[in-house]
């Protein structure tokens, strides 16, 4: 187990700053996940942790030890690729004990440990298969056993489930969560899926351009962003967002719902809309519309659960509402959180 | 589908060439006909001819041509120029193929990195390639002369040799061997490293970085990882060049002939002197079957190997 920590690390590509001065530090054991759009640095920066890319400044801190200028065989890290990057002229048998063999592990004790960490992840029968003989989730078992073979004091993972099907994400992802509580290594997990994410992370580096935007845990980041991109890239449908020469305001339609669901006497800011258009989505219905009265002409999205039953049409104006406490504030500058004020 | 079938059945039968040009059963043959006759024309009708001739005593300046067996062969068999030939023509290929895998994979390794020059360097190492091969090995020639040699006069410069201690690099049989080969690996090395730069660059970079964080050092991740990815890629290499170094005798033609006392002398070169120059078709055309078993095999491995490697 060991903290990783970045310091002002910086990566230039030709005058492109993929990574622009990342501070991070995760904590001893803890799962982080780097969220972002694609480009935004995020595989990169997990490539220089790894040591497979040299930063342009800055330095990499592992357990306590600056490892910037080590190799990635010092670093005592283990990754999986979102290739798994499993070799296919080898055994599964083989591909897991390979970071041992290379280590110079004693064969006995090689077996030893390429047995417990396939029966971890149950694949103890597929030792003797090539990778091309697998599917897809045997795969991503194999690439992870051969991660935790070595016993590493830390574990990157660059989106390992972006391979697998719908459904077998979502227990890859319950596998993952509960194997990485299990051993208890630091994690930083690399992925573009906000539901990854949410659902895997202790906290979440939201990022964008080269820069995180946000550090903190999916309740924080989700409810407290610190900015209008953190805002409007987490949730489905993102936060929406009305910006005004003064103030930008935030809520999410989740919370923005017919006036008539909530009680009345509580501190609700009402916001009148024409409707332009509905989508059933099953659990869900998202209403579309133009708001009217003192914010007029934005468009705006109210996520009705499908328990909500009010009856809606298109062209028709409906009173919508929202907690005020579920107002967020941003500054329409700078696109920071700024503090509430009175509308 | 049927109404669009009735639909379309009255241009089926279309009788202008552009309609059966759009149809894939006869625009298929049309286009590998000339590849078929081709080959049927300078491969096949040359290849009975020369199945005919090696049973028959047919020579130059001779119109009658008679059935004889298996003599040409039997009698071809016993001659020692003959045994010479079939060592030297495995020396040669053997040696030549080992050097230019090895140089070869070393060469598209240095390729596959980036650094500067690199197109220059690509430039000089597809020269040979593009060079005539009769031309380039008459260069040859000059560099290995007796009296003008330049790399006589470059290692005395060096100090490595003295004036009189010039080598006869054709002269003398293992230096002339070694010349030989030396020169073949520099006709072959261009296409053996393009073929394996072909197959190292695709390698997946992932497993390249997988290796690095398993912590394999260089050599465990060349031989490990990087040889055995890139090994069917390497057989076709292999294999490709093997045929060539069987059956290919102008390098051997234009610098030793065959010489001295036959030491550079293998099965192509053979069967066209004796053949050829030497006149006696029959025993020239036993000489050069002998070959063909042994580069049948070699094309059927070849094919197995191709078809392993779509699978991989």
């Amino acid at each position: 187990m060991a903290i990783v920590e970045t310091r002002d690390v910086q990566k230039l590509f030709g005058d492109v700053r993929a990574v622009d001065g990342v501070n991070l530090a995760t904590n001893e054991g803890e799962f982080l996940v780097l969220l972002g759009p694609s480009g935004c640095g995020k595989t990169t920066l997990l490539r220089m942790i790894a040591g497979l890319e040299q930063p342009s400044s800055g330095d990499i801190i592992i357990g306590g030890q600056v490892v910037t200028a080590l190799p990635p065989r010092a670093r005592k890290i283990a990754m999986v690729f979102q290739s798994y990057a499993l070799y296919p002229h080898m055994t599964v048998g083989k591909n897991i004990a390979f970071p041992l063999k290379a280590q110079g592990t004693p064969r006995e004790e090689q077996q030893k440990r390429v047995q417990r960490s396939a029966s971890m992840l149950g694949i103890g029968h597929l030792l003797h298969r090539k990778p091309r003989e697998l599917s897809g989730g045997e795969r991503q078992r194999v690439a992870l056993a051969r991660a935790l073979v070595r016993e590493p004091a830390v574990f990157l993972l660059d989106e390992p489930l972006s391979n697998l099907d719908a459904k077998l994400r979502t227990s890859a992802r319950d596998e993952l969560q509960q194997f990485q509580r299990q051993v208890a290594t630091t994690t930083i997990y690399v992925t573009h899926d906000q539901v990854e994410a949410m659902g895997l992370g202790h906290r979440i580096a939201v990022m964008d351009s080269g820069r995180v935007r946000q550090l903190g845990t999916p309740q924080e980041v989700y409810h407290d962003p610190a900015d209008t991109f953190v805002a409007t890239f987490l949730g489905s449908p993102p936060m929406n967002l009305i910006e005004k020469p003064e103030y930008s305001l935030g809520f999410r339609p989740e919370n923005f719902l017919p006036r008539e669901v909530y009680a009345k006497d509580g501190h609700l800011f009402a916001l009148p809309c024409r409707v332009t258009r509905l989508e059933y989505l099953g659990s869900d219905r998202l209403v579309y519309g133009v708001t009217e009265g003192k914010l007029e002409g934005h468009r705006v999205i109210s996520k009705l659960p499908s328990n909500i039953s009010v009856f809606m049409q298109p062209g028709e104006r409906h009173e919508f509402a929202l907690p005020e406490k579920e107002l967020k504030f941003f500054d329409p500058r700078t696109g920071l959180r700024a503090a509430p004020r009175a509308l | 589908m049927t109404t669009l079938e009735r639909g379309a059945a009255p241009q089926a039968p279309a009788k202008s060439l552009g309609g059966l040009l759009d149809r894939p059963e006869w625009l298929g043959p049309l286009m590998i006909g000339p590849a078929v006759l081709f080959i049927a024309l300078v491969v096949g009708i040359p290849f009975l001819l020369a199945l005919y001739y090696s049973v028959s005593d047919i020579s130059m300046g001779d119109r009658t041509m008679r059935f004889v067996g298996l003599k040409n062969f039997i009698a071809v068999a016993g001659t020692s120029n003959f045994q010479t030939s079939i060592v030297n023509t495995f020396v040669f290929a053997i040696v030549s193929q080992i050097l230019v895998i090895v140089l070869g994979t070393a060469l598209a390794l240095a390729l596959l990195r980036d650094f500067r020059g690199k197109w220059f360097v690509r430039f000089l190492l597809l020269l040979p390639w593009v060079a005539p091969i009769s031309l380039g090995t008459i260069g040859w020639l000059w560099i290995f002369d007796s009296t003008y040699s330049v790399l006589n006069w470059t290692l005395e410069a060096l100090g490595l040799i003295t004036p009189h201690g010039w080598y006869m690099w054709l002269g003398i049989p293992y230096l002339a061997m070694g010349s030989v080969i030396a020169v073949h690996v520099w006709r072959i090395l261009p296409l053996a490293t393009v073929i394996l730069l072909a197959g190292l660059s695709s390698i997946p970079h992932d497993i390249h970085d997988a290796a690095r964080v398993d912590g394999a050092g260089y050599w465990r991740h060349l031989f490990q990882i990087t040889v055995p990815l890139v090994r069917p890629i390497m057989l076709v290499a292999g294999l490709f060049g093997l045929v060539f170094a069987f059956t290919d005798m102008i390098v051997i033609f234009v610098l030793t002939r065959g010489g001295p006392y036959d030491t550079t002398q293998v099965l192509s070169t053979l069967a066209f002197f004796t053949g050829i120059q030497g006149g006696d078709l029959a025993e020239g055309a036993a000489i050069a079957l002998f070959l063909f078993p042994m580069l049948l095999a070699v094309a059927i491995g070849f094919l197995r190997v191709a078809r392993r490697a779509e699978v991989v």
